[in-house]
């Protein structure tokens, strides 16, 4: 393996993939189809070697590459994982291979387009896991928006254009001032690499532009996440977006934010992170109590789910502020610091489980909207013995995604919640509400409103899931079920790194 | 320094001269093969532009016509500007004149003249030269924007770009002479020293200096359509012929900013200060205006016309965030934004040649569904209108990145951030027409016959704003040289 630049590979495959679909004639939809799932193959392959080959031991960052770009302003093309991008990496290859496959049999117009856009929204999502340069991480960070505002804006329901600017906007406006930010602390530092960054522990020594640049890039990433009060682009966007594509926003997508946070501002900003984690807690509880609220609210199936995801990233974003509140606390503290460890283990494995849970409830979603034409589910009813097939995978499903001990959900949500009440037990105590709401609106609303109870006669003739929609979600259930029972794997994969990382900014800002 | 030397290093400007009056000429004599004069008038922007380039490989940095002009790096970066937009600008012409007009002879030769004066802009370094110079620009660009002179709108525009530009010109003039008053000099260096001894001996003449700068800020201000000297540009843009729009919007303009800085850099050092303070308000309100109005227009050249103010704002950011050096400044920023705006805004506008060539319309309605009809064009447009906004991997980006970098070096940070947020709302606007081009159907479906030649020009813009964009390593190395002869801030 040496030398192979895999981490390349895998984020420029993708591109080199769009711009071959680009060169195959329109009418050609089979092979277009064909060569972009056989093509996203190749990252999700060398992903699975990447988990495979990394030392999760040594924690450091692996695979890594370096290369000059643009000296004059010290930027570098620099690439690398470690624990807490190589799930990343992979949840990024699976869904996309998922979402092509599905999408290669229910996109019928526009089809070249449609793929391009995707491969590309692919490299997007990659590079920003992979890349350790603040600039590379930015281009990469804005070249998503772009091919998502169009698969959003061509291929989406009703208010398509609408939720597409909106999006774009949103995210965009974050963005910038995230720009700023690495600006400023380009010109504080003279770098733009990250972990050098935050050796660095930019403007230590002036709290207001500190507390400045934090809140710069807290915007961009917030508004990703996303976490109360930005989430409001979030409906729009998943409900508009065709089914894969909400499969990646949701997937994917809030997981950029939430990366955002881990890889950038926890270590680069710790010290400011302990002082407004405060903020950051309360905001991630709202997002948790008033996400499930709103979404135990809603009629509409795929909103409800998209609201479900604003309670579920409110988990991951408490798991991340109560480690930062632990901040300098754990230096000398063992006990704390392995709490910390606990929540962010926690947060990153809902982060992955989050992608492949309610990544698969809007697959579910996609599959009776196109036998339906309808999400309203009031006008569902006694389903199950017409279409047990899905009721059994969505069942499962929702279960996961509600947290039932023995799959997936349960353990992260589990992590963060014991990792939190050592810290801060208020908030904790009061998050736990948002599990209660969530099992109350999928056991209530989705399974019993859809599949329980009289059977609505208009359904009579409703097909049951084919063979490629059940093998689209047969790696999900796997990946429930597995890290449900033993998560193990994917839990070594990060623990390392996570300690370290919290055991260095302990000490730097602690000791 | 023998008349010789003194040649080579005037020769884009001498080869601009003889192949203007060259297309001229033949244009009297010949009678049929006007299209023959065209592709002359293209071969034409080669030679000065190679010239340009052998100067600047060679080191070239002397003052000529005692002190008039001055060919350095930096003057021959602009005047490697002012070649390819004249090239880039001729190119997009040929179809598109053939069909409109039969005075196709003095267009070129116009056109070919607007680049010669374009290159003196770029090397003038006396008040007096300067005043000439814009002068030169702008009697060539009144008589282009009104070319069609039997169409009402660019007779208006040319009438109104005219009226404008004799005020703001008079007013120049006389914040010229009021320098000249209080310095006694008319030469750049000869102010910046003759300023420094009145800092020792203040004289009552000092305060003639205030009213000077802003008088001459006027009439650059003119040039650069930067507010409140802005209302000329979207009517003279849209009632142009569409080529000569592009010229004014990429070429004029950076001149203008070529000689704002030599005027700035080399000549007032001292009053940073208050060129800074009054520069910092028109860009503040130069980029939010220009944003605000473009986004309600209907007309894709007006609103280009718009978002060539809003353009401008930015790179004044550039402009008056000149800090210390530390790698790289502000001036930087303003050079690599100017050629990375050259092909985006340039692309832009040729992309509008090409569509208006064929539908004969510029509302942005009939851009609707554009993507079944000219995919290849729909896709540049995305390019440009992306690098316009400023979003990775395009040259704009790389533009942006360099001024705003430049405004929080400097400690502006409010202006940085009122400079991205401007940013963001303009993707309101440029999105607007990938809104048109790909989410709605067309109205009418038959493909579009494209014309070759701007397709050609679209092409190699839209590859340059990808290179600049993905690699601007060489173009920051360019620019970095070009920056060094500048007499920097004490």
């Amino acid at each position: 393996m040496e030398g192979f630049p895999i981490l390349t590979v895998i984020t420029l495959t993708p591109l080199l993939g769009a711009l071959v679909v680009l060169a195959i004639p329109r009418d050609k939809e089979r092979a277009i189809k064909l060569f972009a799932i056989l093509l996203s193959l190749i990252p999700l392959v060398l992903s699975i070697v990447v988990w495979f080959n990394y030392d999760s031991q040594a924690a450091t960052l692996q695979f890594a590459e370096e290369y000059q770009w643009i000296p004059t302003l010290n930027i570098k093309y620099r690439l690398g994982v470690d624990g807490i991008s190589v799930p990343m990496v992979f949840l990024t290859a699976l869904l996309t291979v998922i979402s092509l496959y599905y999408s290669s049999h229910v996109i019928k117009v526009r089809v070249k387009e449609y793929f391009f856009f995707f491969l590309l929204l692919e490299m997007g999502m990659m590079g920003v896991f992979t890349s350790l340069d603040f600039f590379l991480f930015y281009v990469f960070w804005e070249i998503g928006l772009v091919p998502m505002y169009f698969l959003i804006g061509v291929w989406g329901g009703e208010r398509r254009e609408y939720a597409a600017i909106k999006f774009f906007l949103y995210t965009l406006s974050g963005s910038v001032l995230m720009l700023i930010a690495i600006l400023a602390m380009y010109f504080a530092e003279g770098t733009f690499d990250i972990i050098e960054m935050a050796s660095r522990q930019p403007f230590s020594d002036n709290t207001f532009l500190q507390g400045l640049a934090f809140w710069g890039i807290f915007a961009a990433f917030a508004i990703k996440v996303p976490l109360f009060p930005f989430h409001t682009w979030l409906p729009d966007a998943h409900v508009e977006a065709p089914t894969a594509g909400s499969v990646i926003l949701a997937g994917v997508l809030l997981k950029l934010g939430c990366y955002g946070f881990l890889r950038i501002l926890l270590p680069i900003f710790p010290q400011a992170f302990q002082t407004y984690a405060p903020i950051v807690g309360v905001l991630a509880l709202i997002s948790i109590v008033y996400g499930a609220l709103v979404s135990m609210a809603q009629w509409d199936l795929k909103k409800l789910i998209a609201y479900s995801s604003v309670n579920h990233m409110g988990y991951v974003m408490l798991g991340v502020a109560a480690a930062a509140y632990a901040g300098g606390n754990m230096a000398g503290n063992p006990a704390l610091l392995d709490s910390a460890t606990i929540a962010i283990n926690g947060a990153i494995m809902q982060m992955f489980n989050h992608g492949i849970i309610t990544g698969g409830l809007f697959l579910l979603v996609g599959v009776i909207y196109e036998r339906a034409h309808t999400r309203d589910l009031k006008a569902f009813g006694g389903l199950a013995n017409r279409v047990p097939r899905y009721y059994a995978i969505m069942i499962t499903t929702c279960l996961a995604s509600l947290g039932l001990p023995g799959l997936a959900g349960f353990v992260a949500e589990f992590m963060v919640f014991r990792g939190a009440v050592a810290i801060v037990p208020l908030l904790a105590v009061l998050g736990v509400l948002g599990v209660v709401v969530t099992a109350a609106f999928f056991l209530w609303k989705v399974i019993q409103g859809m599949f329980l109870g009289p059977a609505n006669e208009k359904w009579a003739g409703l097909a049951d899931m084919e063979r490629y929609e059940v093998l689209c979600m047969v790696p999900l259930i796997f990946f429930m079920a597995l890290f449900g029972l033993y998560p193990v794997p994917i839990l070594n994969i990060m623990n390392n790194t996570v300690y370290n990382m919290l055991h260095t900014l302990s000490l730097m800002i602690g000791g | 320094m023998d008349w010789a030397e003194s040649l080579i290093l005037l020769s884009p400007q001498l080869l601009l001269l003889v192949w203007a009056l060259l297309v001229l000429g033949l244009d009297l004599v010949v009678k049929k093969a006007k299209d023959g004069l065209a592709y002359l008038a293209l071969a034409g922007f080669a030679p000065p532009l190679l010239a340009a380039i052998y100067l600047l490989s060679q080191g070239a940095d002397a003052s000529l016509l005692s002190g008039m002009v001055r060919v350095d790096a930096f003057s021959l970066y602009f005047t490697i500007i002012a070649s390819l937009a004249a090239g880039l600008v001729i190119m997009a012409s040929l179809e598109y004149m053939k069909v409109r007009t039969r005075y196709r002879g003095e267009f070129y030769g116009l056109l070919l003249l607007a680049a010669l004066a374009m290159t003196l802009m770029a090397c003038s370094t006396n008040l007096i030269m300067i005043y000439l110079s814009i002068e030169f620009m702008s009697l060539t660009s009144y008589l282009l924007v009104g070319f069609f002179r039997d169409d009402p709108k660019s007779s208006e525009g040319g009438l109104k770009y005219f009226l404008f530009g004799a005020v703001t010109s008079a007013l120049m003039l006389y914040g010229m002479s009021l320098m000249y008053g209080a310095t006694g000099t008319t030469d750049l260096t000869e102010i910046a020293s003759a300023l420094a001894g009145m800092r020792a001996t203040m004289p009552p003449t000092r305060f003639l200096i205030l009213p000077a700068i802003l008088l001459m800020l006027a009439g650059f201000s003119f040039k650069m359509a930067l507010v409140p000297f802005h209302q000329w540009s979207p009517d003279a843009y849209e009632g142009a012929p569409t080529p000569v729009a592009t010229l004014l919007s990429v070429g004029p303009k950076a001149m203008g900013f070529s000689i704002l800085l030599r005027v700035l850099l080399t000549a007032l050092p001292l009053f940073q200060f208050d060129w800074v303070a009054i520069l910092m308000g028109i860009c503040l309100v130069t980029m939010t205006l220009g944003n605000l109005t473009a986004m309600r227009q209907t007309n894709i050249k007006r609103m280009l016309a718009y978002s060539s103010i809003a353009q401008a704002g930015y790179i004044l950011v550039g402009i008056v965030s000149i800090g210390p050096y530390i790698t790289i400044s502000g001036v930087h920023g303003v050079l690599l934004y100017l050629m990375a705006y050259l092909f985006t805004n340039g692309g832009a506008f040729i992309a509008v040649i090409a569509f208006s060539h064929v539908t004969n319309s510029d509302e942005i309605d009939d851009y609707k569904g554009l993507v079944r009809r000219a995919p290849a064009l729909a896709a540049v447009m995305v390019i440009f209108l992306m690098s316009l906004a400023g979003l990775p991997p395009t040259a704009g980006f790389v533009g942006k990145l360099l001024v705003f970098g430049a405004a929080v070096q400097a400690g502006y940070y409010y202006l940085a951030i009122i400079g991205v947020l401007n940013s963001v709302i303009s993707v309101v606007y440029y999105f607007n027409i990938v809104r048109q081009m790909f989410f709605l159907p067309p109205a009418v479906e038959e493909r579009l016959a494209l014309p070759r030649f701007p397709m050609a020009a679209v092409v190699i813009c839209v590859v340059l704003v990808m290179i600049i964009g993905l690699y601007p390593q060489p173009l920051i190395d360019l620019v970095s040289r070009s920056v060094t002869v500048l007499a920097m801030i004490p």
